[in-house]
C-alpha cells in the first residue's frame, strides 16, 4: 500500500480549524454550562448525559493513547508524526472540553487507563509498520464519528447533541485525511457515517 | 379467552424480533460490527465498552473485568437474540441507567450484528 504522506503532512487548513474549533465548541456547548449556575445542582437530572459524555471522554483518553503509541513506535515517518501529533492535540482539546462540561454538571470525569492497557487493547505488539498505525488510527477515528452520531438521539439537553456532531465532524475530518495518506479511495456511497 | 388474546399479542411483539435475528447474516454482521460498534468495543478486548466474545446467551454484565453500571449488573437480563434486538434497538429504554446510548436503527443492521456475535461467541478466539 502507498502511503501518500503528502496528504497527510498538510497541516496548514486543519490547524486553522483546530485554532477556530476548539474556542466555538467551548462557547458554543461548555458555554451552554458555564452560564447555567443551576446546572451543578441538577446533577441527577442530567446523569444520562454524565454518562454519555464519560463514554466520549474514555473514547479520547484512548485516541490520545493510540496516537500516543504510533509517535513513540519510531515507525512514523517525520511528516506523518507532525500530523498524529497535531490530531492528538485534537483529541486532548475534546478530553479538556468534555472534562469540564461534566464537572459543570455534577458528574465525576472517567480517568485514563495505563498506557500499558491502551497499548494491550488496541494490539499495539502487532504493529508493525506506519501503515499498521495508520490503520488503527483510521478504524478508531471512524469508530468514535460513528459512537458520536448514534448516542446523539439520547442526549437529554439537545446543547450536548450538537456536541456530539461537532465531536463526530472532527474525527471524520481524521478520518478522511488518513484514508488520503493510506492511499485509499474514498466512499462512492453518500452518508458514509452514522447510518 | 382474553388470556389467549394476551398471548397472541404478546407473540406478535415477539416473533418479529425472533424471526428478525434469525435470519441475520454473520458475515454482514461482522462489517456492520466493526463499523457501528468498534468505537467502544472489541471481540476479545474490555475497552470502553465491554469485550463481545462470549456474549451472545451470557448473563448481563458478565464480562470479566469490565466495570459495569449497577442498572445492568442488578438488571437480571441474559443476552438472548431478542433481548440484544431491543437492547441495540434502545439500551435505555430496556434498561434504564444503564451506561450504554448507542442506538442502531435498522432492524437488518441488528439481526445481522447479532448472528456475528452469536457466530463469534460460538467460536473460539
Amino acid at each position: 500500500m502507498t502511503l501518500n504522506v503528502s496528504t497527510l503532512a498538510n497541516p496548514g487548513r486543519r490547524t486553522a480549524l483546530r485554532a477556530g474549533g476548539l474556542g466555538v465548541l467551548s462557547v458554543a456547548a461548555i458555554g451552554v454550562l458555564a452560564g447555567a449556575p443551576g446546572m451543578a445542582r441538577a446533577k441527577d437530572a442530567h446523569s444520562g448525559d454524565i454518562d454519555i459524555l464519560n463514554i466520549a471522554l474514555g473514547l479520547e483518553h484512548e485516541a490520545i493513547a493510540a496516537y500516543q503509541v504510533g509517535a513513540q513506535s519510531g515507525l512514523l515517518q517525520k511528516p506523518v508524526l507532525a500530523v498524529a501529533v497535531q490530531f492528538q492535540g485534537h483529541h486532548k482539546g475534546h478530553r479538556d472540553a468534555l472534562i469540564g462540561a461534566i464537572t459543570k454538571l455534577g458528574g465525576t470525569p472517567v480517568q485514563p487507563k495505563s498506557m500499558n492497557d491502551y497499548a494491550m487493547s488496541l494490539g499495539a505488539a502487532s504493529i508493525k509498520s506506519q501503515a499498521d498505525i495508520l490503520h488503527l488510527a483510521q478504524r478508531l477515528e471512524r469508530g468514535a464519528a460513528n459512537a458520536y452520531l448514534g448516542v446523539i438521539p439520547s442526549f437529554q439537553d439537545r446543547a450536548f447533541a450538537q456536541v456530539s456532531a461537532r465531536l463526530a465532524a472532527d474525527e471524520v475530518m481524521h478520518w478522511t485525511a488518513l484514508t488520503g495518506a493510506l492511499g485509499e479511495a474514498l466512499p462512492t456511497m453518500p452518508l458514509t457515517f452514522g447510518g | 379467552m382474553r388470556r389467549f388474546e394476551i398471548i397472541a399479542v404478546l407473540l406478535s411483539l415477539a416473533l418479529p424480533a425472533t424471526v428478525a435475528h434469525a435470519e441475520g447474516d454473520a458475515a454482514r454482521g461482522k462489517v456492520v460490527y466493526e463499523d457501528r460498534c468498534g468505537g467502544c468495543h472489541a471481540l476479545d478486548a474490555n475497552r470502553v465498552g465491554p469485550a463481545h466474545r462470549g456474549v451472545y446467551g451470557r448473563k448481563a454484565g458478565g464480562a470479566p473485568g469490565y466495570d459495569y453500571s449497577l442498572a445492568l449488573s442488578r438488571s437480571g437480563l441474559v443476552w438472548t437474540g431478542a433481548n440484544l434486538d431491543l437492547w441495540l434497538r434502545d439500551p435505555r429504554a430496556l434498561v434504564p441507567g444503564t451506561r450504554m446510548a448507542f442506538h442502531l436503527e435498522d432492524p437488518r443492521e441488528r439481526a445481522d450484528v447479532i448472528a456475528f456475535l452469536r457466530a463469534s461467541s460460538a467460536a473460539k478466539r
